[in-house]
C-alpha cells in the first residue's frame, strides 16, 4: 500500500470494483501529488476508465475510498465531487452540442461561482461581465475565438476536445482528469494538444492522464502507473517504467491484438 | 429585474402590439369576438409556460392539464368562498397549482425520458379520474364546479349586499367578460411572456438548456440538476394554473375534462407545431390550434358554397363535397393532417419555417454586403432548438 | 374467495386485450425503435374490420310479400341477406359467426395498412427524436380516427356474439363448487384463450423460425446483423405488419365485449402505453405479464370490498400501480438499461 505523502492531493486508497464476478479494479492504491502530472497507462480493459469513473462518482467502488485533500469523495454524487474540485475530460468529448461555444464555457464558470444550484433567473447573462470576460479569455487562449457563437455540436472533433478542456479549466479545478485526450487525433493535432497540456502543466495544476500513446505519456508525465487486469503492476518515472520487464510483458501480451 | 437585451426588448414590444391589437387584426379572419380572443390569450400563456419545461429542458410532460384543472378549481373556489376579485383568484390558482406541481414534480423527476412522461401522465389521469369520482364534493364531478346564489363569498359580502343574480368576476368594477376580460388575460399573458423571456436569457435558463443538451455533462460540471428541473417544473405548472384560473375568471365553470390527457396532448401539439424552445413559436401554435378549433369547426357546407361560388357548378359541388370532410365536424382531420405534414417537412415547427425563409432573404443580402462585424461578438445565448 | 376468483377471471380478458396491444407496441419499439402512438388506431381499425365485414355480409334484398300484410295494411317487407340467398345454410353460419370470420378479412387488411404505414411514413422517422415520432404517429392516429368517423359515424357499432358462445359458463362446477358460484360469459373466456393463442403464436414465431431469429438478433444489435449482409429493414417492415395484425385481431375479437366507436383506439392507447412502460420498454414478456397483471389488478380494485376501504381506488389503480412500479423498478419489470431515457 502506498503511503499518502504530505503533498498528496488525491489519494485512491485500496479501491476494488467488481462487476458480477469480474474484478475490474483490485487493490488499486494511488497517491497523486500536488502539481504533478500522473499518467496511468495499461492495455485495453485494464480498468483505466473504471478508475476514473470511480473517482468522479459515476461508479461506486465495491471497497475502498477516494480522498481529495483529506475529504472522502466516495459516496458523493458527481456534481458534489466536481464542486470539490475534480474536473474531467472524457474520451469522447462531453459538451453541450446545442449551445454555443461561448455558453459551453460560461456554464462551468457559473457552477464554480454559484455552486451546485442557484435560482439566478432574473439576471441576464449579459450582465454577468466577470464570467463573460473569463470565458472569452479562455476561448481566445484555446484558439476557439473564431467559432465563439457556433453551436458546439458543429465543431470538429479536435475542437470539441479543446472546448471540453477549456470547460474544465475555467473552473480552475484542484485536479484535472484526462481520459485519452489525444485518442483518434492526427499526429499534428496530438502535438498541438501536447503543447497545450504542457502550458497547463506550467501553471502547476495537478493532473491525472490516461493515455495509450506513449509519446504523449513520456513527454508529459512526471510519474507513471501501469494498470493491468485491474492491478497496478508498476510505478515510477517514465524511464523506470519503460525498463520494467513486467510492463513489457503486459504490453507484449497486448501487442498481438 | 427589468433590464433586458435590446433584441428581447424589441421582441417584447412587437409581441405586445400584436397581442393588444388582436381585436383589430383578427376581425377580417372572423375571430374577433371576446370569447375566442380570451382563449387565444389564455392558451398562449399556457403554451409559453409549458415551453419553459419542455422547450428549455426537453422533459416531455403529459400531465400539464392537471395543473390547468387545479388552477380552474382553485379560482372558482376563491370566487365562491371569498371574493369575485380576479387577482385574488389568480393568486389562489397559482399557489395551489404550484403546490400540486411541486408534489408531482418531486416524484416524477426521479425518472427521465419516457418514464418521466408516463409518470406525469399517470398523475394527471389519476387527478382527472378522481375529480370525476370521489372528489366530487370539491369538483362537483360531471356537472362542473360553478357559482351559486348561496355562495358565502365572505369578503365581498362584507361590503355589498347579496344580489339576486349570479355575480361576475370584476376588477375594480370592470366586469371580466367581453373585451375587458380579454384585455385582462392579455396583460397577464404579456407579464408571463416577459418573465419567460427573462428566464430564457438568464443563467438559470442557460442551465435548463444545458440539461436538455447533455444532462450528464451538467452533473460532471458541478450542477445539481434535480432542483433546476423541479424549479422549472413548478414554474411551468404555475403558468398552467394561472391559465386555468383565467379560464375560470372569464367563465366561472370548471369541469374535470380540462384535466384529461388529451388536453395535455393538445398542449404538446401547440408547442411543437409553433416551434419547441422558441418563445414566440408556442404562442403561434396555440393560436393556430384554437383558431382551427373554433373557426374551422363552425364552417359548414353553405359557407363552403359561398367560398367556392366562383367555380362552375359541377366542379363546385364536388370541391364542396371533398372540402366539407375537412371542416365542421371533420376539423380534427385537418388538424391531424397538419401535424403529420409539419412534423414531416418542418420538424422545428412554424418558427423553423420562418427562419428558413428569412435565411433565404439574408443569403440574397449577404451577396451584396458583408454583414458580420468581427469585432462585435454578441454575448447572448442564441435561442434553443434552432 | 369465490368473488376474488371471479374478479381475477374478469380481469384476465381485459388483460388479454392490453397484452395484445402492448405486445405489438413493444415489437415495433424493439425492432424499429419507434414510439407508435397510432398503434391504438390499429386496434380500432381491426374492430372496424369486424363492423365492415358484418355490414357486407348482412346486405339484404328487400322484397314485398304478395300475401302477407304488415300491421299498417301495407305489403309486408321481406328482408333476406344476400349471403343467405347465395350460400344457403353456410350464409346463415357466416352471419352468425361474423366476428370470428372477420378475422380472415382483418389479417390481409391489417398487414396492408401496417406495411403501408411503415413504408409511407414511419420509415422516415427511425433516426428522428422520439418526441417527433410521438407527434407524427399521434397526428396519424387522429387522421385514421377521423376517416373511420366519416365512414361509420360517431355512434358505437355493437357486434353480436355467435349464438353458440352466448350466455355464461358455470366454471365453479368444473372445479367442484356449488352451481352459480363462478359463472363467466363464454365469449370472454373465448377472448382470453384467443389472446393466449395469439401471444403463444407470436413468441413461437420469434423463437423457432429463422425469420424470428434474425429479428431477435436485430433487436439486440441492428448494425451487426446488417453487416452480416442480411436485409434487416425488410424484415422489420414485415414485423410492423405483424404488430398491426396482432392489434387488429385483438380489436376484431373485442367488438362483442365493447361496441367499437372511432375513439376506441385512443382509449386503449394510454393504457397500453402504461402497460408497455410498466413491463419495461422493449421487453416482450414484460409487456404480456404487465398486460395481464394490470387487467387483473384493475378488476380486483373494482370489488365493492376494496372500494369500501379506499374510495375511488378502482378509478386510479392502474396509474397508481404504474407509478409505484416505476419508482421501485426504474425501467419497469423487465426493462433494459439506457432505453428511452433521453
Amino acid at each position: 500500500m502506498v503511503k499518502a505523502v504530505n503533498n498528496t492531493v488525491l489519494h485512491v486508497a485500496d479501491v476494488h470494483k467488481t462487476f458480477g464476478g469480474l474484478h475490474a479494479l483490485a487493490d488499486v492504491d494511488l497517491a497523486i501529488e500536488e502539481g504533478k502530472t500522473h499518467a496511468i497507462i495499461g492495455p485495453n480493459g485494464a480498468g483505466k476508465s473504471t478508475l476514473l469513473n470511480v473517482i468522479v462518482g459515476k461508479l461506486a467502488p465495491t471497497r475502498g475510498t477516494v480522498v481529495l485533500d483529506g475529504e472522502v469523495l466516495t459516496g458523493k454524487s458527481p456534481y458534489e465531487i466536481n464542486q470539490m474540485g475534480v474536473a474531467r475530460v472524457f474520451q469522447t468529448p462531453e459538451i453541450f452540442p446545442e449551445l454555443s461555444v461561448f455558453d459551453n464555457v460560461m456554464a462551468p464558470a457559473f457552477a464554480k461561482r454559484d455552486g451546485s444550484f442557484k435560482m439566478n433567473m432574473f439576471k441576464s447573462i449579459e450582465s454577468e461581465k466577470a464570467i463573460a470576460d473569463a470565458a472569452e479569455e479562455i476561448i481566445v487562449d484555446f484558439g476557439l475565438d473564431a467559432m465563439i457563437n457556433t453551436h458546439a455540436g458543429a465543431l470538429s472533433r479536435g475542437h470539441k476536445r479543446r472546448l471540453e478542456l477549456a470547460m474544465c479549466l475555467i473552473q480552475k479545478p484542484r485536479i484535472l482528469l484526462l481520459d485519452e485526450p489525444t485518442a483518434g487525433m492526427s499526429r499534428h493535432d496530438t502535438n498541438t494538444t501536447i503543447e497545450l497540456l504542457k502550458k497547463i502543466k506550467l501553471s502547476g495544476m495537478t493532473k491525472v492522464i490516461i493515455e495509450h500513446d506513449m509519446h504523449v505519456v513520456f513527454s508529459l508525465a512526471d510519474k507513471v502507473s501501469v494498470l493491468a487486469q485491474g492491478r497496478i503492476i508498476a510505478e515510477g518515472t517514465s524511464d523506470e517504467v519503460r525498463a520494467n520487464p513486467k510492463v513489457q510483458e503486459a504490453y507484449l501480451g497486448e501487442a498481438q491484438e | 429585474m427589468f433590464n433586458i437585451s435590446k433584441k428581447d426588448a424589441i421582441t417584447f414590444l412587437l409581441f405586445s402590439i400584436v397581442v393588444l391589437t388582436m381585436p383589430i387584426w383578427l376581425a377580417p379572419l372572423g375571430a374577433s369576438y371576446p370569447g375566442l380572443l380570451q382563449k387565444f390569450a389564455i392558451y398562449a400563456l399556457l403554451a409559453v409556460g409549458y415551453n419553459i419545461l419542455f422547450g428549455l429542458t426537453g422533459y416531455l410532460s403529459f400531465g400539464h392539464a392537471a395543473f390547468l384543472g387545479v388552477g380552474s378549481y382553485a379560482a372558482v373556489w376563491s370566487f365562491k368562498l371569498l371574493s369575485m376579485n380576479p387577482v385574488l383568484a389568480l393568486v389562489f390558482a397559482m399557489v395551489f397549482s404550484g403546490i400540486f406541481a411541486l408534489a408531482i414534480g418531486f416524484v416524477s423527476l426521479r425518472r427521465s425520458g419516457i418514464y418521466f412522461s408516463i409518470l406525469t401522465l399517470a398523475f394527471a389521469q389519476m387527478s382527472y379520474k378522481l375529480a370525476y369520482s370521489v372528489l366530487s364534493p370539491i369538483t362537483h364531478g360531471e356537472n362542473g364546479l360553478q357559482l351559486t346564489l348561496q355562495d358565502p363569498r365572505a369578503i365581498d359580502l362584507m361590503f355589498i349586499e347579496r344580489g339576486s343574480s349570479l355575480p361576475v368576476s370584476s376588477f375594480f368594477g370592470i366586469p371580466m367578460n367581453g373585451y375587458a376580460g380579454f384585455y385582462f388575460c392579455a396583460i397577464i399573458l404579456l407579464i408571463g411572456f416577459f418573465i419567460a423571456q427573462k428566464i430564457t436569457s438568464s443563467p438559470f435558463g442557460m442551465m435548463l438548456k444545458g440539461i436538455k443538451s447533455n444532462e450528464d455533462r451538467m452533473n460532471y460540471t458541478g450542477f445539481n440538476t434535480k432542483p433546476y428541473m423541479l424549479t422549472a417544473f413548478v414554474i411551468s405548472g404555475m403558468y398552467a394554473g394561472i391559465a386555468g384560473g383565467l379560464l375560470s375568471i372569464t367563465d366561472p365553470l370548471a369541469g374535470a375534462e380540462r384535466m384529461q390527457w388529451t388536453a395535455s396532448g393538445e398542449l404538446v401539439l401547440m408547442t411543437i407545431l409553433g416551434g419547441v424552445g422558441t418563445l414566440v413559436g408556442p404562442v403561434i401554435g396555440a393560436w393556430i390550434i384554437k383558431y382551427f378549433e373554433n373557426i374551422f369547426s363552425a364552417w359548414n357546407e353553405s359557407v363552403l358554397h359561398g367560398f367556392f361560388s366562383f367555380l362552375p357548378d359541377n366542379i363546385e359541388s364536388f370541391v364542396v363535397l371533398i372540402s366539407s370532410k375537412f371542416v365542421g365536424e371533420g376539423w380534427h382531420l385537418t388538424l391531424g393532417l397538419m401535424f403529420v405534414l409539419v412534423v414531416v417537412f418542418l420538424p422545428g415547427g412554424i418558427m423553423e419555417g420562418v427562419r428558413r425563409i428569412s435565411a433565404m432573404f439574408k443569403k440574397n443580402n449577404d451577396a451584396e454586403k458583408e454583414v458580420i462585424d468581427p469585432d462585435n461578438i454578441p454575448k447572448s445565448t442564441s435561442g434553443k432548438g434552432e | 374467495m369465490d368473488a376474488f376468483f371471479l374478479q381475477v377471471l374478469n380481469g384476465l380478458d381485459k388483460g388479454g386485450a392490453y397484452a395484445l396491444i402492448a405486445l405489438g407496441l413493444t415489437l415495433v419499439f424493439g425492432t424499429l425503435g419507434v414510439v407508435n402512438f397510432a398503434h391504438g388506431a390499429l386496434f380500432m381499425i381491426g374492430a372496424f374490420c369486424a363492423v365492415t365485414f358484418r355490414k357486407i355480409i348482412t346486405l339484404q334484398q328487400v322484397a314485398l310479400s304478395e300475401t302477407e300484410l304488415s300491421p299498417w295494411g301495407t305489403p309486408l317487407e321481406i328482408h333476406t341477406p344476400y349471403a343467405q340467398m347465395w350460400f344457403g345454410d353456410f350464409g346463415k353460419v357466416l352471419i352468425d359467426y361474423s366476428v370470428p370470420f372477420s378475422l380472415l378479412l382483418a389479417i390481409p387488411v391489417m398487414l396492408f395498412i401496417g406495411i403501408a404505414m411503415e413504408r409511407g411514413l414511419i420509415k422516415h422517422f427511425y433516426k428522428r427524436p422520439h418526441a417527433e415520432q410521438i407527434l407524427v404517429t399521434f397526428g396519424l392516429a387522429i387522421v385514421l380516427q377521423e376517416i373511420v368517423k366519416t365512414f361509420f359515424g360517431a355512434n358505437p357499432n355493437p357486434q353480436p356474439i355467435p349464438q353458440a358462445f352466448q350466455g355464461a359458463a358455470d366454471l365453479g362446477v368444473l372445479v367442484g363448487m356449488a352451481q352459480h358460484t363462478i359463472t363467466y360469459p363464454i365469449w370472454r373466456l373465448v377472448y382470453l384463450l384467443f389472446s393466449l393463442g395469439v401471444i403463444a403464436a407470436v413468441f413461437a414465431f420469434l423463437r423457432f423460425t429463422t425469420f424470428g431469429l434474425v429479428v431477435r438478433a436485430g433487436m439486440n444489435d441492428r448494425e451487426t446483423v446488417s453487416m452480416l449482409g442480411i436485409n434487416i429493414d425488410k424484415r422489420f417492415t414485415i414485423m410492423f405488419g405483424i404488430a398491426a395484425i396482432v392489434a387488429g385481431l385483438a380489436g376484431v375479437m373485442y367488438t362483442p365485449i365493447l361496441p367499437p366507436d372511432y375513439t376506441l383506439g385512443m382509449d386503449f392507447l394510454v393504457l397500453s402505453f402504461i402497460v408497455v412502460v410498466v413491463g419495461g420498454m422493449g421487453s416482450l414478456p414484460g409487456a404480456v405479464l404487465a398486460g395481464f397483471t394490470l387487467g387483473v389488478v384493475q378488476s380486483l380494485a373494482s370489488m365493492t370490498v376494496v372500494k369500501d376501504i379506499i374510495p375511488g381506488i378502482d378509478q386510479i389503480i392502474i396509474y397508481l400501480v404504474a407509478v409505484i412500479i416505476l419508482l421501485v423498478r426504474p425501467r419497469g419489470l423487465f426493462g433494459k438499461r439506457g432505453v428511452m431515457e433521453n
